[in-house]
């Protein structure tokens, strides 16, 4: 039976985080559609945390849908499937969304249209697996964290094996504004869902999951309440509406009281936090064996006709999804890739979406609030809105002064880059880009520093081997010079003898 | 690539900076026209000369520094200066006071130190203070209530802003200076508080600066702000009980030499510093537990200036001391980070423990 | 007339006193050459390039700590070896003014005719190949120091800035004036 959790009162009284504007609507009220078959599908090789995947198909191979293109490449890592079937026609460069806008390698598909898949192995009664097998199905089936950071769920699924597991949490908070694909999921798919849990938590060794999921979407709290009816250990938490309640420490805290060490995992404290969509692709994955090639991706923003969900294969580019949401209505003044908080700003409609994906923005001028920025008024909303309790506005002075290692000292570590402090920002100053740049400095700096180091370990080796082949050529020269002495010596003295014996 | 980077967030709240100012200036409103009410054209007059004076400073600074003018005036933040000055004076002080007082506000207080958001003190109160200092005479005569009975006319109040007031026959004292006075000749508590009136100080009909003397009309103003979300409950919560618990616990010990708590509370600037002055976002701390300690600590100075002290209201220089302590409190008083102990260090690691059903 | 007396006294006093025990103190502590000269060498890359302009990296460091030289003056060093040298000598330093285009030799396939003079001259064995082969770099071991590209009969090697990936990309800092 699934109850509802009601949080101390400490809790309750913690400020943090904002309430933007949800935003959710048209697209939360319209079914899923799907957004069909583009004329080429671009599958990036880095869609997942970690390292990229490695291609093993060549140009010009055919490929079924559900194919594996590319391996994982490491611990860390995921491997990448074909959406359709068709050709592999391209493996290079192509437009990703990154904040840099510099491209990534994709392996291009152009599409048979026969859409065949490849022969898929089902388990009728996946709950019977053993843990481990699982986890390897699932790493298997390419399945990452559907949410946004893209972290491969397999890895958290091995979790269990090393550490011990309490409880699942499922992410169904969804506090992006803008975003409701984890909405219509819960609302259209809750059983798949909840199916999926019960599967994590038998990966992991969990006794219980915990799905939370904020009040603004009662119709998903509804759905998710009749799926889990027939699972006492599978219990549907309302929680506040609040950004950043999706980040996975704060959402530990709000469910459970427990605040995750910093520096540390969620496994901590015996927690595994998985995104709803990741649940129902680790159903898919295992009753199917269907592996992640699809995901529901919202289509919204103030420059299109008619915002909707869309469930979009892997690849698909963004000019595509923007059709099918009816369309731009006007020049946007942002094209974003996932939520407004913390998505990416593109230029491309040629990039991809990849499984991290959530949203595909077109923003208005007016939504994105562009304005220049203006002087600091030490307001302290930023302090207010930081949801790990940082001070945005004296890193970014310490920043703005290049002093990285001081705005280090103060938390710049702990800082999600959920964009609070920036969306309530008075002055517009771009604080995100700060930590950002402060972020990226420091560790451009750490890795110029190991290659310094690495450089300077190899002159010293080489100092020391020419010196060493130097003298180790003088003494063989030396040797050699003693040697004919001798041998000259030894010559003489046999020819001294010789000469004494013919004498 | 090289369209410019767009960072993340890409959504925005309304409020803006000059939103901010505004909403501080309507809450500002009932006190001011309160004090115009009381203190008819002069007050008017002197308001406006006084905001006036700090927007040409801004400007000319501005200029002079060769910045942008016009969007940093826009925001509204050099006119609140002036306007939060005026409300210190004295209603019927020459106009020469508030230009003066208004341009020491902008140029040696704000642009100084290098405009918005970079100054140290309360520009308005570091006004205030230049000319009490300098003109204690014309910055401690307040209107009689007599006088303000009489109904002012604008001519009049043109004479007042050239000349000054004249005679002393016209002004008396505010509760704070009378009190002082006769405790200092020797009189005690109960005689002084005679001319202690708790529903004048509601109203307003009392001596006192511009903008000080009604104070539900100031209350109500902060209960706006607050309600508003522009200030924290925090600063004026810390700054009453700062100025009142030790008031209270001192005149419950001796009840003739200090005065209760709800006098001091409600004479002199002391509300209009809890809702107005101390809440200032540039010289207040951020941090929550920084925002105590500086609320507290601004209290209880303007409680012992005003008891010991040399002159008889101590709000501004109480504002000015804790100012100073501001950007130390901002970097010791640092808010907890989420997943780690005060200190810095991380949290260990808690399991779950209790059953959630 | 005494008062004045005692207070001349007794400033002179205090004065000669402090002045010998610091005199004694810097015969007593004095340090034979400047350790620093050695640590700023250590924090060089030891490629003894010579961009700098001074010989080798220990006249280099001799220079940055005689005040003579910027702890910039090193190109393969870059941005991260000017900050350590800067905060270790506690010199003042903005990060943003440092130049930070890290420069690795490149190789033109065409051009290269496989004399293996740059690959016996590299000081930190960043290039690779054999007689009549083609050479190649390694990024991750080349320190820019140009010593190749001088003596390389056919020009075939030029210093470039490192290719810029997702992976090495640093978001700028924001130009605002906050």
């Amino acid at each position: 039976m699934a109850h509802l959790v009601i949080p101390p009162i400490r809790r309750l009284l913690t400020r943090w985080g904002i309430h933007p504007d949800a935003r959710k609507h048209p697209a939360a009220g319209l079914d899923i559609v799907d957004a069909g078959l583009p004329p080429l599908l671009v599958l990036p090789l880095a869609q997942q945390a970690g390292a990229p995947a490695r291609p093993i198909v060549r140009i010009g191979d055919h490929v079924l849908r559900g194919q594996c293109v590319a391996e994982a490449a490491g611990p860390i890592s995921a491997p990448v499937h074909a959406s359709t079937s068709g050709t592999v026609i391209a493996i290079g460069e192509a437009p990703m969304p990154h904040a840099s806008g510099l491209p990534g390698l994709a392996i291009t598909v152009r599409p048979d249209g026969e859409d065949r898949w490849i022969e898929r192995a089902g388990e009728p009664y996946p709950i019977r697996l053993a843990p481990e097998e699982i986890a390897r199905r699932v790493a298997e089936a390419g399945v990452v964290g559907m949410g946004g950071a893209a972290f491969p769920a397999a890895v958290k699924l091995a979790l269990g094996q090393r550490s011990v597991i309490d409880t699942v949490i499922l992410n169904g908070s969804e506090c992006e504004p803008y975003l409701s694909c984890d909405d219509r999921l819960m609302r259209e798919n809750a059983a798949d869902i909840i199916e999926g849990a019960r599967l994590i938590m038998r990966a992991t060794g969990a006794r219980r999951v915990l799905a939370g999921i904020e009040d603004n979407k009662p119709e998903a709290i509804d759905a998710m309440k009749v799926a889990a009816h027939p699972y006492p250990e599978v219990a549907v938490v309302r929680i506040p509406s609040r950004y950043p309640m999706g980040a996975e420490r704060q959402l530990i805290y709000t469910l459970l009281g427990v605040e995750p060490p910093a520096g540390g995992r969620a496994a901590d404290v015996g927690v595994v936090v998985h995104n709803v969509g990741t649940a129902a692709a680790v159903w898919r994955a295992l009753r199917h064996g269907e592996p992640l090639i699809e995901r529901v991706v919202t289509v919204a923003g103030g420059a299109l006709a008619a915002p909707r969900n869309v469930r979009a294969r892997i690849g698909t580019p963004l000019y595509w999804l923007i059709e099918r949401a009816g369309g731009l209505t006007r020049e946007p003044a942002r094209m974003v890739v996932g939520g407004p908080m913390m998505g990416v700003a593109v230029s491309d409609l040629d990039t991809p979406i990849g499984k991290g994906a959530s949203g595909v923005l077109a923003l208005t001028s007016a939504e994105v609030g562009e304005r220049e920025p203006s002087a600091c008024i030490r307001c302290g909303s930023c302090v207010t809105a930081c949801p790990v309790g940082l001070m945005p506005l004296e890193m970014a002075n310490r920043i703005h002064a290049g002093e990285l290692g001081q705005a280090e000292d103060i938390g710049l570590r702990d800082c999600l880059t959920c964009g609070a402090c920036g969306y309530v920002c008075p002055s517009r100053i771009p604080l995100v880009q700060y930590f950002a740049h402060a972020r990226g400095e420091l560790a451009s700096r750490e890795r110029e520093r190991h290659r310094l180091d690495h450089v300077r370990e190899l002159t010293e080796a080489r100092a020391e081997r020419v010196e060493r082949e130097a003298r180790e050529k003088a003494e063989a020269h030396a040797k050699r010079k003693a040697e004919r002495a001798a041998a000259q010596a030894k010559e003489a003295a046999a020819k001294a003898r010789d000469e004494e014996i013919s004498a | 690539m090289n369209s410019p980077v767009q960072a993340s967030p890409h959504a925005l709240t309304q409020r803006t900076s000059g939103r901010i100012m505004a909403l501080v200036m309507v809450a500002l409103l009932p006190a001011t026209l309160a004090g115009f009410w009381q203190f008819g054209w002069p007050a008017f007059c002197l308001w406006l000369v006084t905001v006036a004076s700090c927007v040409l400073a801004e400007a000319l600074c501005l200029q002079w520094a060769g910045k942008p003018v016009a969007p940093v005036l826009a925001d509204g933040s050099a006119a609140l200066t002036g306007w939060l000055l005026a409300m210190s004076l004295p209603p019927w002080a020459p106009w020469w006071l508030g230009v003066l007082g208004g341009a020491f506000s902008i140029v040696l207080a704000k642009q100084v130190f290098g405009g918005m958001g970079c100054n140290v003190f309360n520009p308005a109160m570091v006004g205030r203070t230049v000319l009490l200092v300098s003109f204690p005479v014309q910055m401690t005569q307040w209107v009689s209530p007599a006088l303000i009975a009489q109904g002012t006319d604008l001519a009049q109040a043109v004479s007042i802003g050239l000349h000054g007031v004249a005679t002393d026959a016209m002004t008396s004292a505010s509760l704070l200076g009378h009190v002082k006075t006769e405790l200092g000749r020797g009189i005690d508590l109960a005689g002084a508080m005679v001319a202690f009136a708790p529903d004048q100080a509601y109203t307003g009909a009392r001596p006192g600066s511009l903008g000080e003397t009604s104070a539900l009309a100031i209350v109500a103003g902060g209960l706006f702000l607050v309600f508003k979300r522009v200030i924290g409950l925090r600063i004026p919560i810390g700054y009453i009980a700062g100025l009142c618990l030790p008031a209270a616990i001192a005149h419950a010990a001796a009840p003739d030499a200090f005065m209760p708590a709800g006098a001091h509370l409600l004479s002199g600037g002391a509300l209009l510093c809890a809702f107005f002055i101390a809440t200032d976002y540039v010289t207040s701390p951020s941090a929550p537990f920084g925002q105590w300690i500086y609320a507290v600590g601004a209290g209880l100075l303007t409680w012992l200036i005003r008891t010991w002290g040399g002159y008889p209201e101590g709000v501004a220089f109480a504002i000015l001391l804790m100012n100073a302590a501001t950007p130390l409190l901002d970097l010791w008083a640092r808010p907890r980070i989420f997943g780690r102990r005060v200190g810095g260090k991380p949290l260990a690691a808690r399991r779950v423990q209790e059953p959630l059903r | 007339m005494e008062q004045m007396i005692t207070a001349v006294m007794s400033l002179t006093a205090i004065g000669s006193g402090l002045g010998i025990v610091l005199g004694v103190a810097a015969r007593r502590f004095a340090v034979e050459g400047d350790s620093r000269v050695k640590e700023v060498e250590d924090m060089l890359p030891a490629a003894n390039c010579g961009q700098c302009g001074f010989p080798g990296c220990a006249g280099a460091a001799e220079a940055i700590v005689a005040g003579t030289a910027s702890p910039t003056c090193c190109p393969p060093g870059g941005k991260v070896v000017a900050l350590a040298i800067a905060e270790h000598l506690g010199i003042a330093l903005d990060a943003d003014e440092v130049d930070d285009v890290p420069l690795i030799a490149v190789i033109e396939d065409a051009l290269c005719i496989g004399c293996t003079k740059c690959y016996r001259l590299c000081p930190s064995d960043a290039i690779i190949g054999a007689m009549k082969q083609l050479h190649g770099v390694f990024e991750d071991a080349c320190t820019g120091c140009n010593q190749c590209a001088e003596k390389c009969p056919t020009g075939a090697i030029t210093m470039q800035p490192l290719p810029l990936t997702v992976g090495t990309w640093v978001m700028p800092k924001p130009a605002l004036a906050a």
